[in-house]
């Protein structure tokens, strides 16, 4: 995950509490989005940015996954999401993402 | 007047020796994690020269292969053995290390870069035998120096190294003893830009087949900046590179747009010459060494080589309608628009079927596509999939939404409209130009008839605007130049026919 990003991420977390946050993500395949969910949750896989050893254990979710979708105004969601729902491996993702929640979530029920 | 393309070349540089000092992924890495595994292990995973030339995606990007040759060929390509041995092409060349120092000293006009005389000696009569490289290169080429000077530099003068197989062989000086602009690493960042744009726009001109003094405006479209702290990206690459390649007759200026910057040069290069503004122009761009190894890390953890382990330049150059070439049609443009939003889909309809509408096209009246055409070998095991495919994919999923394609179609869309992708992951150099020779070519043996390229840009990596950007532009097969129509009079024809037949009478006679 860009080093910008992580920062962001950082600061949102210090400033509304880590059980107030959600991470959305918008990647376009499984590994990245797995990658980017660890990187919110476990801290940076790659050893480089602010969140390097820092395991935020956010609640993070991939927009294309059906739990996020059900939040959302099907009109808004198919004219903002629909076309890459068509394109993106969606099982995919979701798969690598419950794996990520399973293993880092701090803040899910 | 319609602007042609005349020609295309295209140079990479296999640089393994900068991944490790200048590619930003391993600079970073020495600056956070001195230690760490990923910098000990580098080294051994670093591809020779040859191995770099016998690479399937390289050898297409020089010409030696189509893109529909090379997916024949089942990825990962670093798997397969490639045939393929030769370091140049139709298209350009692949330029080993060592050539490569020299031409950035040759480049270095103030005298910034030092060489040690021993390696010059050695490596100089190999820069003298490139089949692009002049007498007035290599006039420019010095003796060299002690390497006592080189190390000197280095270690006490903040010099940038320059290493060949890991040795200390030469150094970029700063500029200045203050300015962050002309500092030693930003004077090597930009010699090796300025360089390897210098092996493109020579081979560009000569598949062009025109004189270097026909150019008369060049347009370099890096990701680099040129600059004092007066101004910091005041520029100017395109003449400075113009100078080193001898095109006299030519002055040129800088575009920037990130990775979108080409599509946006070649539309402006094509619309100087479509007004008349200037005959011929180049679009031309170097390299980018602070990309070198930028997935490295993934690449080591998954025991591969380092992939990213050369610079790429491009250049293409624009003329006059000559009646063969193909033309860069200037009424199907596509552009990302500040009211356009950043949906994929917003996105699409932008630069891909606005223009088409325009024209009263369909998506499948366009033959080919030409994205994003990042090497998929790259970014795959770096979690980055295959933004080539990935790109045709959403322009089909954007036409089945508006209704314009059945979703079954989707498949054999993707696989008769698209291509896959073969450019190194230098920013700028895989946003659609490295098409531009293999179309060039299609369109002229009619293979096929037209071939929309898209250039699209992350501008937020700059932090001054969210938004997103993009152009496209169609190159379509030339009509031919119609006969000029010659007024002939009714009188005239009457007293051509006359004149036949008075020669006819006088032919029976005489017999």
């Amino acid at each position: 995950m860009d080093l910008e990003n992580q920062r962001r991420v950082k600061e949102f977390a210090e400033q509304y509490g880590p059980e107030n946050v959600v991470v959305l993500l918008g990647a376009a395949e499984g590994e990245a989005s797995g990658l980017a969910a660890e990187t919110v949750t476990a801290g940076d896989p790659t050893y480089a940015g602010p969140l390097t050893g820092v395991s935020l254990g956010l609640t993070v979710y991939h927009v294309c996954e059906e739990e996020v979708k059900a939040e959302f105004d099907p009109a808004v969601y198919d004219e903002q999401v629909g076309m890459m729902e068509m394109v993106l491996d969606v099982d995919d993702i979701a798969s690598e993402m419950q794996s990520i929640r399973d293993e880092y979530c701090k803040y899910l029920g | 007047m319609n602007a042609v393309i005349k020609g295309a070349g295209y140079a990479l540089v296999h640089t393994p020796d900068m991944v490790i000092h200048n590619g930003t992924t391993q600079t970073t890495e020495r600056i956070v994690n001195p230690e760490s595994e990923y910098l000990k292990a580098l080294p051994d995973h670093l591809r020779t020269f040859e191995q770099a030339v016998a690479y399937y995606p390289n050898q297409t990007y020089i010409g030696n292969l189509t893109p529909d040759e090379l997916g024949a060929i089942p990825a990962p390509w670093n798997e397969q053995e490639c045939p393929l041995t030769s370091r140049y092409g139709k298209f350009g060349q692949i330029m080993p290390q060592e050539e490569f120092l020299l031409l950035m000293q040759a480049c270095d006009v103030f005298d910034l870069v030092i060489l040690d005389a021993a390696f010059v000696a050695e490596h100089k009569a190999a820069l003298a035998a490139n089949e692009i490289i002049d007498d007035s290169i290599m006039a420019r080429i010095k003796d060299g120096v002690a390497p006592a000077e080189i190390e000197k530099a280095v270690n006490e003068e903040h010099a940038e190294g320059l290493y060949h197989n890991n040795k200390l062989v030469g150094a970029v000086k700063r500029a200045h003893d203050i300015d962050t602009n002309l500092s030693a690493h930003v004077m090597h960042e930009n010699l090796a830009s300025k360089a390897s744009n210098v092996v493109a726009i020579l081979h560009a001109i000569k598949n062009a087949g025109i004189a270097k003094e026909d150019v008369e405006y060049v347009i370099d479209c890096a990701e680099e900046a040129c600059g004092d702290m007066n101004q910091r990206g005041g520029g100017n690459f395109a003449k400075s590179v113009a100078e080193i390649a001898g095109l006299v007759n030519a002055s040129g200026s800088d575009i920037r747009g990130f990775c979108a910057a080409p599509a946006h040069t070649m539309i402006s290069a094509a619309s100087l010459v479509a007004a008349g503004s200037y005959k011929t122009v180049i679009v031309t761009s170097g390299g980018c060494t602070a990309k070198l190894g930028m997935n490295g890390k993934d690449h080591v953890k998954k025991g591969l080589p380092i992939l990213e382990d050369v610079l790429g330049g491009f250049a293409v150059v624009l003329g006059q309608d000559d009646g063969v070439n193909p033309i860069v049609n200037l009424n199907i443009l596509g552009r990302h628009k500040v009211g356009s939003g950043s949906g994929p889909q917003q996105v699409t309809e932008a630069l891909v079927f606005d223009a088409l509408d325009r024209n009263g096209m369909k998506v499948t009246d366009i033959d080919k596509f030409a994205g994003e055409l990042h090497n998929s070998d790259v970014l795959k095991p770096a979690g980055g999939g295959d933004p080539a495919e990935g790109f045709f994919k959403v322009v089909a999923a954007a036409a089945i939404k508006r209704g314009d394609m059945e979703k079954a179609a989707m498949k054999t869309f993707v696989k008769e409209h698209g291509m896959v992708g073969w450019a190194p992951t230098q920013g700028h150099i895989p946003s659609g130009v490295p098409c531009l020779g293999f179309v060039r070519e299609d369109i002229l043996s009619g293979k096929i008839k037209n071939a929309m390229v898209v250039g699209k840009g992350s501008l937020f990596l700059g932090r001054m605007t969210n938004l997103f950007d993009g152009v496209s532009f169609v190159v379509e097969a030339n009509p031919g130049k119609k006969e000029e129509e010659k007024g002939v009079s009714e009188e005239e024809v009457k007293s051509l026919i006359a004149k036949a037949l008075k020669d006819f009478a006088a032919g029976l006679l005489a017999e």
